[in-house]
């Protein structure tokens, strides 16, 4: 009886699961034709056809599908796919359902090491500069989890938000500071901001291997991750090597929210709304959660990238207010919901 | 404090030695030294002393209603709310010379009132009333809120104004002159004692909640206008001296440390070491590096940041 049932719900997971993953492929095609078509300049269907298989140069349509809109569309899902199954990773390891690369010093120690270069080393190329985005960002999240790993009562997540949010608070403060002083403010508030709008090639070239690397690992280690997720001692009794795969998952994180980060600036709450949205649908086994979260991402800050774009056209919304103003609320209501388990 | 009120005076681009500021304050001094004694130096020192004693205080008071350490009001997003009225005042009225500084410390008082009602009302829970580490997680998720809408605003600014914004969200005391001390003195004069008045009220709320009902203190009336006295010191000391965190977290600490628990003494105490920390961390700023100036809000996130993870790592729970 217990075995059927069981079987009943897995199968019935199975087709949400898919089913979400269909939804989401759906959002993602239809939202990357509507991205490369809308805009400051509208341009039809036809042209962005032409621009793919007779592209022309001369013609400025074909200049700003491939080298504008494109990019920008392919950047919006790279970032969403990376910041939402680093989310996923993190809230499944640390079973803290507050965690987000955003909220817990990814973004601010990204800032910090961004600011050091914009400074110092003005002429690095972005290929580059994105390896100090993952030092950056590393550090900022080794920063938080360490200080709420030596905490007296334990990591809790009221630990980890708290420690995310004055740690950010002081590198933030710093990098402005640096901002001031080599008059850097601008540049560094649109990084700030969070926005795909000025993604170029170059920057989508670099950040793929990252992310797909990153993505690989976590699909790899997702079934692990839903046995950690019962708890450290049922996975260890059940023969884990428990401590192999937090350092796999944070490799992990660290790839694909330090790439994320270098790419789009300043946006939390993808990784923290997706994965509970995610979970709310397909359960807790996460060789589901990690690719739905891909493509929920994905597709996600694609549609907010267009309603960054569209919202107060022709002036860009930056995008991490416009996913700021569904996080928040949706994280006031987490505060508001959980009760113990966040002590 | 006095001694870091003479060091400040001397201290700057234009050095005076103790004699010649003396002798400038009894009226001897030459034009030049009066000039930079009583019209930059002087009032951005009584300034930066104000300021920190508000926001200290603000932070003492909130810390006493919330019964938590860790609650300042940078972290429970109140200085969000200022810093948004602000950045709304200049989006529809483009800074000109026609600003009234008392306008500022105002329009910055009800937008923090504005926010902590809010996130009064979204961390309270009828049955459990109000828990301090929902306080505190609708405080930062609030404060990401307003910064996240104030961004949109700041980046159509004309440079100027976004020049101007940028440093006062880092916490510079941009407006040392007499007229700002005068706009933020009131609020200063007439809620610190009110607070002192209220002492006692806050030493009862410290104990547990059910205790202090007993006791006969209507909690929630009390705990509403106890908030509104720290909203409206914070406000105003934003609204003057920039968005400074960290003083109302760390002066309380250190004061009590120094005199104990008692609110009656404590108040008074974090006033002062409020204002010594921002006069120490404002003379500091102007300083380090000639010419340039990094705002004082920043050197006392740098002090302050580390000493608040480390209450965090040893507070229990």
């Amino acid at each position: 009886m217990m075995v059927h049932h069981e079987k009943q719900l897995q199968s019935s997971r199975a087709i949400t699961g898919t089913t979400v993953i269909l939804i989401s492929l759906a959002l993602m095609v239809f939202g990357f034709y509507y991205s490369i078509t809308s805009g400051a300049a509208d341009i039809s269907g036809a042209d962005v056809r032409q621009a793919f298989s007779h592209f022309n140069a001369e013609k400025e349509t074909h200049l700003i599908v491939m080298d504008l809109r494109l990019p920008r569309a392919l950047a919006a899902l790279l970032v969403g796919a990376g910041f939402a199954v680093a989310g996923a990773l993190m809230q499944g390891v640390t079973q803290n359902p507050l965690a987000d690369p955003g909220l817990l010093g990814v973004n601010a120690g990204a800032q910090f090491m961004l600011v050091i270069v914009f400074a110092f080393f003005p002429f690095l190329p972005f290929s580059s500069i994105i390896l100090f985005c993952f030092v950056g960002g590393g550090f900022g999240a080794l920063l938080v989890y360490g200080i709420a790993f030596l905490s007296a009562g334990g990591m809790t997540p009221v630990k980890l938000a708290l420690a995310g949010a004055v740690v950010s608070a002081v590198l933030v403060g710093v990098s402005q500071g640096l901002a001031i002083l080599f008059e850097l403010n601008y540049e560094m508030a649109f990084w700030e901001a969070g926005g795909v709008a000025g993604a170029e090639w170059t920057q989508v070239r670099v950040i793929i291997p990252w992310i797909l690397l990153g993505l690989v690992i976590a699909i790899l280690l997702s079934s692990y991750i839903t046995m950690l997720n019962l708890g450290e001692e049922m996975a260890k009794g059940l023969g884990q090597r428990v401590n192999l795969i937090k350092i796999g998952a944070a490799v992990s994180v660290f790839l694909l929210a330090g790439a994320a980060v270098s790419t789009v600036g300043g946006v939390s709450f993808v990784g923290l709304l997706v994965p509970h949205i995610v979970r709310y649908l397909t359960g807790t086994d996460y060789r589901w959660i990690v690719p739905c979260s891909a493509l929920v991402g994905a597709a996600a800050v694609l549609w907010a990238d267009i309603g960054a774009k569209m919202v107060n056209a022709p002036y860009e919304t930056p995008l991490g207010s416009i996913i700021s103003l569904v996080g928040v609320p949706f994280f006031i209501y987490l505060a508001r919901r959980q009760r113990r388990e966040l002590y | 404090m006095v001694v870091f009120v003479i060091l400040s005076v001397n201290w700057g681009q234009l050095r005076l030695t103790p004699f010649e500021v003396l002798r400038t304050l009894i009226g001897d001094g030459t034009n030049q030294q009066e000039l930079v004694l009583f019209e930059f130096r002087m009032p951005r020192i009584v300034l930066a002393v104000l300021v920190g004693a508000g926001l200290g205080l603000s932070g003492a008071i909130l810390q006493g209603i919330s019964r938590n350490d860790l609650s300042d009001p940078g972290i429970l997003g109140i200085s969000s709310g200022a810093s948004l009225a602000i950045v709304m005042y200049i989006t529809f009225h483009p800074l000109s010379g026609g600003t009234s500084p008392y306008i500022l410390p105002f329009l910055a008082f009800i937008g923090a009132g504005v926010t902590a009602v809010l996130i009064y009302v979204l961390s309270y829970r009828k049955g459990t009333g109000l828990s301090p580490t929902r306080l505190i997680l609708t405080g930062i998720a609030v404060g990401m809120g307003l910064s996240a809408v104030s961004i949109v605003y700041t980046l159509r600014f004309q440079p100027e104004e976004f020049q101007f914004v940028v440093e006062w969200q880092a916490g510079t005391l941009w407006g040392g002159n007499w007229v700002f001390v005068m706009a933020l003195l009131p609020w200063i004069v007439i809620l610190f004692p009110l607070s002192l008045y209220k002492a006692h009220t806050l030493n009862l709320l410290q104990l547990h909640e059910t205790l202090a009902t007993n006791v006969g203190v209507a909690i929630e009336r009390e705990r509403v206008g106890l908030l509104a006295v720290a909203v409206g010191l914070a406000a105003s000391a934003v609204a003057t001296g920039g968005a400074i965190g960290f003083v109302g977290l760390v002066s309380p600490h250190v004061a009590r440390r120094l005199v104990g628990n008692k609110h009656q003494v404590l108040l008074p105490a974090t006033a002062a070491i409020g204002g010594l920390l921002v006069l120490f961390a404002d003379t500091l700023a102007r300083n380090i590096i000639p010419g340039t100036e990094i705002p004082a809000g920043i050197i006392v996130s740098l002090l302050g940041g580390p000493y608040f993870l480390y209450l965090l790592i040893k507070q229990k729970k």
